[in-house]
């Protein structure tokens, strides 16, 4: 348990120096640059005209198919993992179960790509 | 070792605020940044229980394609603050609602653990000592629990047609690349015309 823990301890300390590197550099600029400001310099910079309007707007939906359609196939992954890793323990059995799996899944996937879900316009 | 409990109540604690944050905060997009930063803290503690396997998928699926996908969801919204804040109230009961029963729910759990621990992991496969993680999840999830493993399958299935049956719009009159069409022409309707200079067709 502890041995399992303690295998991840590089991790740990990488997210920790990641962590603090990343808050330096955001503190530092506060304690160290110059700052006078005037209303010219805190202006928004940028050429043209004032903005029309938010820039928040509504997606296109096909950005959302695209996006589930990925995260179904990320499953179908996942699950592909603990198989290939017992996989010299679990016989015909198992791998007939996952091949009936993977071709349910292809049933979608070709119904995917004959409804054209897969081309942008 | 007391590391891994001061780690514990580090992770729970985080996930409790950053929870409290995707209720709390204004902004619906800074709410799902919080739940991402609880989806990551869920998985140290999962790390923390020996569940690695569970632990990086919660990363890579929740983290990674989840979390993005609700960012969508959030953008595709008209992103109208006054709107969200006036449906509070009327959406309050139903919400209280299940929160209760999801309370009682845990307290049933925790109460059955409490109270008859040997009751509690009956149902259970114990898991072989010196196995490791992902290695133990594949000895039985492809067969013992195969039933369950085809339903997930199925229910991916019915996941993939239903979203293209609901988003799904051809443009009309796009014109699209057919390859089997365009190879299969061979040189029936072209015509080769010699032009002579200084001459137009």
């Amino acid at each position: 348990m502890n041995e399992l823990l303690s295998n991840y301890l590089p991790i740990l300390i990488f997210v920790g120096l990641s962590g603090v590197i990343g808050l330096a550099l955001l503190v530092a600029p506060f304690l160290i640059a110059v700052k006078r400001p005037d209303p010219e310099k805190v202006s928004a910079f940028e050429c043209g005209f004032e903005a029309f309007e938010d820039a928040r707007m509504k997606f296109d939906v096909r950005f959302y198919l695209v996006a589930i359609l990925f995260i179904i196939f990320d499953l179908e992954v996942a699950f592909l993992f603990p198989w290939a890793v017992a996989f010299g323990e679990l016989g015909w059995f198992g791998f007939t179960s996952m091949m009936i799996f993977l071709g349910v899944l292809t049933i979608g996937f070709i119904y995917e790509w004959r409804k054209g879900a897969l081309e942008w316009d | 070792m007391v590391l891994p409990y001061i780690f514990f109540y580090l992770f729970s604690a985080i996930v409790i605020a950053s929870a409290l944050m995707v209720i709390a905060s204004r902004n619906p997009v800074h709410s799902v940044l919080f739940l991402i930063l609880a989806f990551v803290n869920a998985a140290g503690i999962f790390m923390l229980a020996g569940a690695e396997f569970l632990a990086l998928i919660l990363i890579v699926v929740y983290v990674g394609a989840v979390a993005v996908l609700f960012l969508f969801v959030v953008m595709m919204l008209d992103v109208d603050f006054a709107e969200f804040r006036s449906g509070m109230l009327q959406y309050m009961p139903i919400g209280a609602l299940i929160g209760i029963v999801l309370l009682l729910e845990l307290l049933l759990v925790a109460g059955t653990a409490y109270l008859a621990p040997e009751g509690a992991g009956s149902g259970v496969l114990p898991i072989a000592g010196g196995i490791e993680n992902t290695r133990a999840l594949g000895q039985i999830l492809y067969t013992r629990y195969i039933y369950l493993f085809q339903a997930c399958g199925l229910v991916l299935l019915v996941a993939m047609i239903g979203a293209i049956v609901l988003t799904l719009r051809h443009k009309p009159g796009v014109k699209r690349q057919d390859i089997a069409k365009q190879v299969a022409r061979g040189k029936s309707g072209l015509e080769i015309v010699k032009v002579e200079s200084g001459k137009g067709l």
